[in-house]
């Protein structure tokens, strides 16, 4: 992408939309993508995508498997790079940034800045294997936060009581189930208190019957939390009863969106309606 | 058997034994450092970097040890660079043997899983953090192995340095060899004997090492 294009997507024009979306929400989103596309190659798996997420909103991405909302996560995470459009978060580019007046690619330091309030679990967990349970919570707040050990190591016991591993401290992760190792990769994420967090397919890697203990988690602090939420999932009835938007996507485009309800009781358009005809919901 | 004069032989030996193990140990920590340096550098994300670091990697690894100890002792004092004999050995031996040591890191920093940089990533850890904390300490118990591999070739390397005049094990028995032309299979059945339990010392060191950084992996 060139600057002005760059600038035609964030400048002069973006400001007054953005007002006239504030006033209609009242408040500020959290993260807004704006004509952001994603290419690998080339194959282009997103398309001009427009999504907005209210701070402490919890937004779930459902679609067959291509869709692209995997990417759509990774992008927030700042682990893929748009090839077009721009992603906001909490007001600010989070790939580009101001210089002299005009918005270029983002620096090691910005994006480094900026990820400070984007955190993410990830599908096949990524676990510190030489670390203990303790130690893959307590090093992100100790080396990246800068917190105190005594401090840091509070607050990791907290967390890891939260998900019910207050007994597994000073374990090792390959001494763990699935199920374990998917609810410390959550603490690990929750310590560093993220003002959003992706949760890519998280239950996809685990035997079925563990599925359930990591959803309890994940509704669990979606109920208390002003923690935002991309949950990126195959779930159906966990999309129903944890988010506050269903966003279905094909093909790397947003077919359709509401709230639960809608989306799986009275689905609009026909790719959602044979796409949900695949899953039995309870 | 009761006529070998085995007392006669091992204060050379022992002489020998020093400079080998001097020479072995201080180029073993250069060729160490070195494999650690380019290996890293032939991961940097800078592509000059990378290329020079290819080079080195390609030049060093290619050149016969001997060869290069010639031109470290002999060659270069014409140029202006003079180094004693314990020097250029040291430097010819870490030179060839950090060059295969790089390789060794390079490869085993690739095979750490991508979604462990990814998730120090998503902790907002700094590429040098992600280095430190995450990258190398998984890369170090696959670095291992070969490594052990490596300095049990180094040590055998260091039989070359009678070469440059240097007096070590080989060139003591090569001397008492001389001196007791009939008992040469005595002699150099003691030499196998010395080169073999330091290899094994370093096997055995190697291999608690790998024990201790897998603690708790499996």
């Amino acid at each position: 992408m060139n600057a002005t294009e760059l600038e035609k997507a964030a400048g002069q024009e973006a400001p007054a939309r953005t007002r006239k979306r504030q006033a209609d929400t009242g408040v500020q989103p959290i993260v807004r993508y704006e004509h952001v596309s994603k290419s690998f190659g080339d194959l282009e798996v997103l398309h001009d995508i427009n999504l907005d997420i209210a701070p402490g909103e919890k937004v779930a991405m459902i679609g067959p498997s291509g869709s692209g909302k995997t990417t759509l996560g990774r992008m927030l995470m700042t682990l893929e790079e748009p090839s077009g459009g721009m992603i906001t978060v909490d007001g600010e580019p989070l790939w580009h940034m101001k210089s002299k007046g005009r918005l270029v690619k983002a620096n090691e330091a910005h994006l480094h800045r900026m990820r400070g309030n984007i955190g993410m679990v990830f599908q096949h967990f990524n676990l510190f294997p030489h670390m203990s349970v303790l130690r893959n919570v307590t090093i992100g707040p100790r080396k990246v936060l800068g917190i105190s050990a005594e401090e840091a190591h509070e607050r990791a016991v907290t967390m890891l009581g939260k998900v019910g591993l207050g007994d597994k401290l000073d374990v090792y992760p390959s001494m763990l189930s699935g199920g374990q190792k998917q609810r410390v990769a959550i603490a690990r994420a929750l310590v560093m208190n993220p003002k959003i967090m992706v949760f890519d397919e998280v239950t996809s890697a685990l035997d079925p019957e563990l599925v359930g203990e990591v959803l309890e988690v994940i509704k669990e602090i979606a109920r208390e939390g002003e923690m935002a939420m991309m949950l990126i999932t195959h779930e159906m009835d966990f999309a129903r009863d944890v988010a506050d938007r269903v966003i279905f996507g094909a093909e790397g485009h947003i077919v359709e969106q509401g709230p639960p309800e809608q989306i799986f009781e009275n689905p609009q358009s026909e790719r959602l309606q044979s796409f949900l005809s695949r899953f039995r919901l309870s | 058997m009761m006529d070998v004069p085995w007392n006669d032989f091992y204060p050379l030996l022992w002489e020998g034994l020093k400079v080998t193990v001097e020479v072995a140990v201080l180029s073993a920590l250069a060729a160490l450092v070195l494999s650690l340096v380019i290996g890293l550098c032939r991961v940097s994300k800078f592509k000059t970097v990378r290329i020079i670091s290819q080079i080195c990697t390609e030049v060093f690894r290619g050149l016969p040890l001997l060869v290069l100890l010639f031109w470290v002792y002999f060659a270069l004092p014409f140029l202006g660079v003079e180094f004693d004999k314990v020097t250029s050995a040291v430097v010819a031996i870490g030179l060839n043997y950090g060059a295969f040591g790089s390789e060794i890191v390079r490869s085993a920093i690739l095979a750490v899983p991508n979604g462990q940089s990814e998730a120090a990533r998503a902790l907002n850890f700094s590429p040098l953090q992600r280095m430190i904390y995450i990258i190398l300490p998984q890369a170090a118990l696959r670095m291992l192995p070969p490594f052990g591999n490596l300095m049990i070739e180094l040590i055998k390397g260091t039989s070359l340095i009678y070469f440059i005049t240097l007096s070590d094990l080989t060139y003591q028995a090569l001397i008492l060899r001389n001196n007791f032309l009939s008992m040469t299979p005595y002699i150099f059945l003691l030499l196998l004997l010395i080169y073999f339990v330091l290899s094994s010392f370093v096997s055995v060191t190697v291999r608690l090492l790998e024990r201790k950084l897998a603690a708790g992996r499996l």
